[in-house]
């Protein structure tokens, strides 16, 4: 189970694949990876945006990152998780995070996948600020 | 009693401050923090970590805590 916070540009792809080949305890035992990709839209609340940037507590972020991730290995029977997510400035079509949990069979993987990414949306310690044509504004509600 | 208090995002820009030590007596729980270091009123959807762990404001803050107050998080 590893969680990393980056303000570097995240290529999910090469993170879940990297990983994947790093964990010598899931060779041989995986049948099944989920894998969550949030990218940044040009939209939102009926306004183009143009940049983003995501404030985060350090800290507290990657102890809530762990927590999510150690309660979903507690709920379903999963082999590992990756958490990656962005800090810092971001243009449309960013990938923001990335979630890839891997399991013997496909159930285990896609629940555990999509409890870690709606946790994290609620407990983990991030703040977007957008940039549109009006300013910047910092978003209010998450969707 | 000393408290380390951290302020983010709308907050932290709002009050033109990012942390501050608070040195003083009389501090029971999160919301005598915020009143007492901003002079201000407690804020609607204000949320607390004590110890970077998320709180309630009606809970109760010691000496050497560090207290964070932010806007409802918008990560993912």
């Amino acid at each position: 189970m590893t969680v990393k916070v980056t303000a570097e540009p995240l290529d999910p792809w090469a993170e879940v694949s990297t990983y994947q080949q790093e964990q010598p305890s899931l060779a041989g035992q995986f049948g099944a990876t989920a894998i969550f990709v949030g990218t940044m839209r040009n939209l939102n609340e009926g306004e183009v945006v143009r940049s983003m940037t995501l404030e985060h507590y350090p800290g507290m972020t990657e102890k809530y990152l762990e927590k999510v991730s150690t309660e979903a290995a507690g709920r379903w029977a999963i082999l590992d998780s990756l958490v990656v997510h962005r800090v810092g400035g971001l243009q449309p079509d960013d990938p923001i995070v990335v979630v890839a949990v891997w399991s013997a069979h496909r159930a285990a993987a896609f629940d555990a996948c999509r409890f870690i990414i709606d946790e994290l949306k609620t407990r983990a310690p991030f703040w977007k600020q957008e940039t549109t044509a009006h300013g910047q504004r910092w978003v209010e509600k998450n969707t | 009693m000393s408290i380390s208090v951290k302020y983010f995002a709308s907050i932290r820009e709002r009050l033109n401050r990012s942390e501050e030590i608070l040195d003083t007596d009389g501090i029971g729980t999160a919301a005598d923090v915020w009143i007492r270091a901003t002079g201000e009123d407690l804020p609607a959807n204000l949320l607390v970590a004590i110890n970077q762990e998320h709180a309630r404001v009606s809970d109760p803050v010691r000496d050497g805590d560090e207290v964070a107050f932010f806007p409802p998080v918008t990560g993912g």
